[in-house]
């Protein structure tokens, strides 16, 4: 392929929140006192399910200090919910009025002078329950007579999503092999480091500012808005920097909602930060999933019919977990070419915290059942797992039937990489295996449950008389260094260095509606608004430009740090910083301003373009003790054109002690729906020395749907690894272990069960 | 409770504050002087985002009550740079994109510094560091940039 001369993208740029950050100047929501600030707390149920008989809040309100309490009566009595075009799935109300359905939801919250004081008077709040029979597991919840949660879900039927194409029964006739299997994919927390939290500011005026760590600051607002019964636009939303994401902010929360209804009651700022156990407990988390899996293949491996159920533990409420139910189905067919396949998947509620989106979204649990399955096919066949991934490999041009067109896919060579690593490895030591897993992820998804009127991405640039260029995004940068990508991409499509960048973001009353860092959309959505708006600005600055130049009309014009020239003899040109003087002087005083938007259009059901990969873990396995010790973790990644090096790399490394935390140390039990780990002891993430080495080869290819070629690197990273370590726990001890995570005990079951056969 | 005499310095400041005893040195950083670089992730000593260091040694500051501290130096993130001049271990956070969200970023540099005075080996930088959870980055690109700096890659800017 031929090389493209990029002067910005593809070089290894400093993160341009890096200076703020390391010297602490950074302000998160964290960070943020306004005078005359309260400090707020949340009560929070202790039963799993209950009605709520009686709140009496008289004590609570003469603690001294104490300046409200409020509970679900003082609201407005909405309910909510981000899938907005179907009602009946916008089920919570966030400060719950008559009813709780787990342990954690809010039943009342108090401001006060400071948070001790607040704290003190949650224990004054008085509230009578009436326990109500509870369920926690899917498959027990699903049960005719069963507890219901919702009155309009029978049998705790939240959701269900049927996906099939070609002739499932036929293809199976036609098999050779036949496997099924059962899986149970656990639940995870995502443990941003700053809890969620919100500083919410009403005056007299009837505007509410509030400011919170977020991933889109759009939803937010129209959520806030909604439930409030406010103007959209009387509502401003602030979001500069998020102490991480990972799927949990980008929902309407309880410190967002609580802090707002207070500050409404008092004109005073209110701030709500959640406690590190209330973000173990309270805020929603990955979906645990039960799967059935039956795969048909030829005695070659050759895949020819799939057949995947789920029932997927809903918790109390919707949340974004309908969304996960749809791309779980999805990504359990990926990223392989099935001739026919069948996907029926049952949300199920549960009196457990609600379970929605976090990074993968659904389709790190389909990967690990898919992988974990493909490896024991291959395995009764015969076959190399490399190979038979080969045989059965997505490519450029395949059509999903009914649900996506792939068009750009490095998948093949990202198979050849990983085979070359793995054969440089040699012979490997006893109990040590080396395990792959395949996948791929949409670069941000093309429906909109939401029922956003606007573009799903825009973008508006003002370019001043010193050249520098003002570029207002609504994409939410928490970390995975949007904010930095967006520079790049303006930067080289106008033709200007990154310093000549200064860049909007993270507040709704001057940024462009986006919807979101979510599933994987920013490179690709934001992006593409951004390369428009450059484009657009870059043709105004060109006209006058060609008017001083007077080239030749065949001749075309660009702009390549900051020097505008004639593309065939760039010697000839023109300072850019002239230019802009002279431009904005023709254009009667105006500044240079230009906009860009994105939707996609046509692009099928789930994404306009598909990130890829193969993921090799390298592992130990204890026998005695049933210990994995990860050795190495080794990815070949087609992201398409990598806009920033330092920014992927990054995101892989992030991804892989995330998702191996999912594989074999995280979890979150239960017992009657109370979660029994809720700190950072006792949840037992990655630590630096648990992390194995890395390394990434990034295959280049080109998406035509991206900005400059690029797609999604990040959020699809989490989907391989939890499959590969548990097919490296395959290779190295002989035991397949279907159920999440794979810890030691679980290790030391299964071999002993070998032993016995 | 009765308020108690608070005398310490912090980046090379010194400060006399009147405190309540049972506050937290986080706290008394954050929310008297204003040096809201050091961070709360979990109040319980598990995170390390409110690492400082204390006489040169880092502590968890979620952890140390603020009279514990009377008469002590006290180091926060914002006392690393000098002015615009950021330390070696600042510049090759920026180069290797040491930090995604930034939350944890400060209790690292901090527990990255005293590692690094009392033991440049960059064998035992993971342990380092053990005390530190970051979420975003999964830590290799720290321990590159450590490295970096115990290899003497990065130099003083021009003191």
């Amino acid at each position: 392929m031929k090389k493209h001369p990029y002067s910005v993208i593809n070089t290894p740029v400093h993160n341009i929140d890096g200076i703020a950050k390391i010297t602490g100047r950074a302000k998160y929501t964290f960070d943020v006192t306004l005078p005359r600030m309260l400090h707020g707390k949340i009560l929070r149920s202790p039963y799993p399910h209950a009605e709520i008989i009686r709140i009496d809040t008289s004590q609570a309100k003469r603690l001294k200090g104490v300046k409200a309490v409020l509970t679900g009566k003082d609201t407005l009595g909405k309910k909510q919910g981000i899938w907005r075009r179907f009602r009946e799935l916008c089920d919570e109300e966030i400060l719950a009025r008559d009813r709780v359905r787990y342990i954690g939801e809010p039943v009342a919250t108090v401001a006060a002078v400071d948070e001790d004081t607040a704290e003190e008077a949650l224990d004054l709040i008085e509230v009578e329950y009436k326990p109500l029979p509870a369920v926690y597991e899917p498959l027990e919840a699903i049960k005719e007579g069963a507890p219901q949660l919702h009155e309009q879900a029978e049998r705790n039927i939240n959701v269900t999503r049927h996906i099939e194409w070609g002739d499932v029964d036929e293809g199976f006739q036609k098999a050779d092999y036949v496997r099924e299997d059962w899986f149970r994919c656990s639940s995870q927390a995502h443990v941003c480091m700053e809890t969620h939290c919100a500083v919410a500011d009403y005056t007299p005026e009837g505007k509410l500012t509030v400011y919170t760590s977020s991933q889109s600051h759009y939803y937010i607002k129209v959520l806030l808005a909604e439930i409030l019964g406010l103007r959209e636009n009387d509502v401003r939303v602030i979001s500069r920097y998020t102490g991480g994401g990972f799927g949990s902010k980008f929902e309407l929360d309880s410190a967002q909602f609580c802090s707002s209804l207070l500050s409404m009651k008092l004109c005073q700022p209110v701030k709500i930060v959640l406690t590190r156990e209330e973000e173990f407990t309270a805020t929603k988390r990955r979906t645990p999933m039960f799967y059935y899996v039956r795969s048909g293949v030829k005695k070659d491996g050759t895949f020819l019919a799939k057949e995947a159920r789920v029932f997927t533990e809903g918790g109390a409420y919707t949340a974004m977990g309908a969304t996960a139910l749809y791309l779980t189905g999805f990504f359990q067919s990926f990223p392989y070419v099935w001739p026919s396949y069948r996907y029926d998947g049952y949300r199920v509620y549960t009196n457990t915290a609600p379970t929605s989106a976090m990074r993968g979204f659904g389709a790190p649990q389909a990967t690990f059942c898919a992988e974990t399955q493909i490896d024991l096919v291959a395995n009764d066949l015969g076959i190399d797992p490399i190979e038979i991934r080969r045989k059965n490999a997505m490519y450029p041009g395949y059509e999903v039937p009914g649900q996506a067109t792939i068009q750009s896919c490095g998948l093949d060579q990202c198979l050849d990489k990983i085979d070359q690593w793995i054969k440089s490895r040699g012979k490997l030591p006893p109990h040590r295996g080396i395990g792959i897993a395949a996948y791929g992820f949409m670069s941000g998804g093309i429906f909109n449950w939401f029922d956003t009127p606007y573009a799903f991405s825009s973008a508006v640039i003002q370019i001043n008389i010193d050249g520098k260029v003002d570029l207002f995004i609504g994409s939410q940068d928490m970390g995975q260094g949007s904010n930095t990508t967006m520079a790049m991409i303006c930067a080289e499509e106008l033709g200007v260095k990154i310093e000549d960048i200064r860049l909007h973001m993270g507040d709704t009353e001057n940024c462009p509606v986006d919807l979101g860092a979510w599933g994987s959309r920013e490179t690709l959505m934001q992006g593409n608004a951004v390369k428009m708006a450059a484009s657009e600005a870059k043709h105004q600055i060109l006209q006058f430009a060609s008017a001083k130049l007077t080239p030749n009309i065949v001749y075309d014009l660009d702009i390549k740090e900051g020097w505008i020239h004639l593309i065939a003899r760039p010697e000839r040109g023109l300072s850019y910083y002239d230019v802009v003087k002279e431009a904005i002087r023709g254009k009667d005083g105006q500044p240079i301003i230009a906009r860009g938007h994105y939707t996609p259009h046509r692009k099928g059901m789930i994404s306009p373009a598909y990130s890829f990969g193969v993921q090799a873990v390298e592992a130990d396995v204890d026998p005695d003790t049933g210990k994995i010790t990860l050795k190495n973790c080794v990815t070949a990644h087609d992201c398409g054109q990598v806009i920033n090096p330092l920014g992927v790399e990054g995101q892989l490394e992030g991804a892989i002690a995330m998702a191996a935390g999912y594989g074999f140390t995280e979890d979150l039990p239960m017992d009657e729906g109370k979660i029994l780990n809720p700190n950072l002891v006792d949840y037992m993430l990655l630590r630096a020395t648990e992390m194995p080495e890395t390394k990434v080869m990034e295959v280049e290819t080109y998406e035509p749907e991206g900005p400059f070629g690029a797609k999604e690197a990040g959020e699809g990273l989490t989907n391989p690894t939890a499959g590969a370590l548990g097919n490296a726990v395959f290779h190295a001890a002989g035991i397949s272990i279907k159920n999440l995570p794979i810890t030691p005990e679980k290790v030391l079951n299964a071999l002993k069960e070998k032993k016995k056969k | 409770m009765k308020k108690k005499q608070l005398r310490l310095t912090v980046n090379g400041e010194y400060h006399e504050l009147y405190i309540s005893p049972k506050k937290l040195l986080v706290d008394i950083l954050r929310d008297e002087l204003g040096l809201t670089g050091t961070k709360r992730g979990c109040s319980t000593g598990s995170c390390g985002a409110c690492t400082v260091l204390l006489d040169g040694m880092a502590v968890k500051s979620c952890s140390v009550l603020a009279i514990q501290a009377e008469g002590a130096e006290i180091t926060t993130v914002e006392g690393l740079a000098d002015g615009a001049r950021l330390t070696p271990l600042q510049r090759s956070f920026l180069d290797h994109g040491a930090f995604q969200c930034g939350f944890c970023t400060s209790g690292m540099l901090m527990s990255a510094t005293a590692f690094l005075e009392e033991n440049p080996a960059p064998e035992d930088i993971k342990e380092g560091i053990q005390g530190n959870i970051c979420r975003c980055t999964g830590y290799n690109s720290i321990i590159r940039a450590i490295k970096a700096v115990a290899e003497s890659k990065y130099k003083e800017e021009g003191r």
